[in-house]
């Protein structure tokens, strides 16, 4: 592993110092890990089902708490934090996005802002702003509810949503995976257009070879609950370490397809 | 036929009015009490089995013993209304607590989950998210427990209570079916105008999905 992947970009918003996780019945899901998010950088969490990324995810948010080692963000320790106000403070977007069935568009994407008692005005302008950054009119969206809406449609009002109040952090847990191939290549194309714009530190969660290396400034390599590399997606290419391997098997088999073809 | 209803209309009109004060003060108290126990079911399990079990245990005794039962108890046995409405209550909390439960156990794990990471208290996922989309669940079991209620309630009149069992006592003593069906039939009608009424709202409330 070489250097510069290790270090981070911007000063340091997530930190995680040798943390772990135990579940209550014993089973260790996470060992010992240890990796610094800094402003403006996007971690990806590379990993097959059940490696532990969700729970990776999880700690950040408070969403469990680390049962050894601790999580920092913005320098504090996820345990002072009061949950509420750390989740508030984070953005979070789940597979199939989780919007609120019994709210429209403009209810779940507004959801915070209410909560957080903004002037009407102001939250009418922020949702308005929000859905044309992810690419629907308000016009047409504002109204509609969830079940109205087309897969990809609803992935994006879940990122409008999440970034509502305007947090520093952005946690996706496997965002486009719910999507058919086109249409997930498709915003995952204006996402990677997005992250610049954002400037956000983000944490995103996938098993999908191809995403982690389009999204990421550095991939974090997790096997069975541990750490087991951390590359930039240049050295993650040309990384001939076994585990890295067998995620490039993927790719290759592809190109090897691809080239027969042209043959 | 026509002399009969000349001269027992505003008697069953007025039966009437007693039993739907009957079920409708029932209902109020048992929603008032069984929408929150059942949200306390299906947040802590650990309650869930005393609490449903409690219910199950009401539901069980014949409705005249439970009157019966009640009959001695100070404040309550005072007044014949008082006594019906708290054993009709009893018996209309079932499908309530239950229903409630069920309904908020069915919310999408994955909606719980976003409302959960967006940082929103457990008041409000329990307020904003989980009630809203446990309404039409709960209604259907508001529903059934009315129905049951207005068939129940007859037996209101073997304590003094009034009501359309009134009817039906008279006539059992006088063998006297026209008098028994002044106060079923009635009692029916009633039962399948809650019924429909009751399923219309559950149907518009029903979140879109």
């Amino acid at each position: 592993m070489s250097e510069p992947s290790r270090a981070s970009v911007g000063e340091p918003v997530i930190e995680f110092r040798n943390a772990g996780y135990r579940l209550p019945g014993g089973q260790q899901l996470l060992h010992n890990i240890t990796l610094t998010v800094g402003r403006g950088e996007t971690v990806v969490l590379l990993g097959r089902s059940g490696a532990g990324k969700t729970t990776a995810l999880r700690l950040i948010n408070r969403l469990a708490d680390p049962s050894d080692g601790e999580v920092l963000v913005e320098g504090r320790r996820t345990l002072d934090w009061n949950p509420i106000t750390l989740r508030r403070h984070i953005g979070y977007v789940i597979q199939e996005a989780g919007l609120f069935p019994h709210y429209t568009v403009e209810k779940n994407v507004s959801l915070l802002p209410r909560l957080e008692r903004w002037p009407p005005l102001q939250i009418r302008t922020r949702v308005e702003e929000l859905l044309a950054l992810v690419g629907l009119d308000p016009r047409l969206f504002l109204k509609r509810y969830p079940h109205e809406l087309s897969g990809g449609q609803r992935q994006r009002v879940g990122l409008a949503r999440a970034l509502a109040s305007d947090p520093a952090i952005l946690l996706m847990d496997e965002p486009f995976g719910a999507l058919d191939p086109l249409t997930r290549a498709e915003i995952r194309q204006e996402f990677q257009a997005l992250q610049q714009r954002l400037g956000k530190a983000i944490v995103l969660v996938t098993h999908d070879t191809s995403e982690a290396l389009l999204l990421g400034v550095r991939i974090a390599l997790i096997e069975a609950g541990e750490l087991k590399g951390l590359y930039s997606p240049r050295e993650f290419l040309r990384s001939s370490e076994p585990v890295a391997a067998a995620y490039l098997e993927q790719l290759h088999a592809l190109e090897r397809f691809e080239k027969e073809e042209r043959q | 036929m026509n002399g009969f209803l000349v001269e027992h209309g505003n008697e069953i009109l007025g039966a009437t009015v007693e039993h739907i004060w009957l079920v409708g003060a029932t209902m109020l108290l048992a929603i008032a009490i069984g929408v929150p126990l059942g949200m306390v079911v299906a947040r802590k399990p650990w309650l869930g089995k005393p609490i449903l079990g409690s219910a199950n245990v009401a539901e069980t005794i014949p409705s005249l013993a439970l009157l019966g039962f009640l009959l001695p108890i100070p404040w309550l046995g005072d007044r014949a209304d008082r006594l019906t409405i708290t054993a009709l209550t009893l018996y209309a909390l079932l499908p309530i607590i239950r229903n409630t439960a069920a309904g908020i156990a069915s919310v999408d794990p994955a909606v719980r989950e976003a409302a959960r990471g967006m940082g929103l208290t457990a008041r409000q996922i329990l307020f904003q998210v989980e009630l809203p989309l446990s309404v039409s669940t709960i209604l259907a079991g508001v529903r059934v427990a009315t129905v049951l209620t207005i068939g129940i309630a007859t037996i209101a009149a073997a304590v003094g209570a009034g009501g359309l069992g009134e009817f039906i006592f008279r006539g059992l003593a006088m063998v006297n079916d026209r008098l028994i069906l002044a106060g079923a039939i009635p009692a029916a009608i009633l039962a399948l105008g809650a019924d429909f009424l009751l399923g219309v709202m559950e149907h518009l409330l029903r979140p879109a999905r």
